[in-house]
């Protein structure tokens, strides 16, 4: 099962629809509520990172009966450092992202918490892609 | 704790959700990162804030939490209010500080996350 999301940057009104439409989906294939939480809350602050920091994004969602799939791709400046912007506390954010309660640094550090395989690759300049990957049947 | 509990503790005005007053909460966690809202792993929360904006409504969605409280005076937006009603959640404006707010939900039996 295949969706695909547009995610404007800079639009903090439309941030999380994706997460949102999600959710609904993963509630009405009677996915487990606490996976389902896993899964929205990773995307969410994904989703949240590319309209704080990039242009224009879209979010690639695939879902099979043992897993779930989501790629985040980004044109926008990228991460010189991946690293860097992992650790707890790092945060290039402007003060309006602040503003949105984000900016914190914990963006990276929730996103790997709450998914079971998370890679980032990324070119400055151009843009940034965010794999995540979470199991369906945890117990 | 049900809701209406807490309004009346916090002497607040229920702006969303007015059929959901008899609900219970459990917890209280109070904060204006949402990136911290989302680390929150416990059910039947009651959250503070001094955020008012979509996101809050946004990350209450993402994290199960149906029950929110703006203090200091902070208002819901019209747009805030429809998502809100959208997701049956309880919005409730409270005119005290975070901090007393907190300290009467604590002493009235609201336990932390941690």
């Amino acid at each position: 099962m295949n969706f695909e999301f547009n995610v404007e940057g800079g639009n903090f009104t439309k941030a999380g629809t994706a997460s949102s439409q999600l959710k609904k989906i993963l509630k009405q294939l009677n996915v487990d509520s606490k996976v389902i939480k896993r899964i929205v809350v990773a995307l969410y602050e994904a989703e949240v990172n590319i309209v704080a920091h990039a242009y224009s994004g879209k979010v690639i969602i695939d879902i099979s009966t043992d897993r779930i799939d989501m790629v985040l791709e980004d044109e926008g400046p990228g991460i010189p450092d991946i690293s860097l912007a992992m650790q707890q506390g790092y945060s290039t954010a402007s003060s309006a992202v602040r503003e949105m309660g984000f900016g914190a640094g914990m963006g990276l550090p929730n996103m790997k918490n709450n998914c079971d395989e998370l890679t980032i690759t990324s070119e400055v300049g151009k843009g940034t892609i965010v794999k995540m990957a979470v199991c369906l049947n945890q117990n | 704790m049900k809701i209406r509990e807490v309004v009346q503790l916090l002497n607040a005005k229920v702006i969303s959700g007015h059929d959901y007053l008899e609900a219970e909460v459990e917890y209280t966690f109070a904060s204006d990162l949402m990136s911290d809202v989302l680390t929150i792993e416990k059910e039947n929360i009651l959250l503070l804030t001094g955020l008012a904006n979509l996101q809050t409504i946004r990350t209450s969605e993402m994290s199960e939490i149906s029950n929110i409280v703006f203090v200091r005076k902070k208002k819901a937006t019209p747009e805030m209010i429809q998502l809100a009603e959208e997701n049956d959640m309880i919005l409730i404006e409270c005119d005290y500080s975070m901090f007393k707010a907190s300290g009467l939900l604590y002493t009235a039996g609201l336990k932390p996350v941690y």
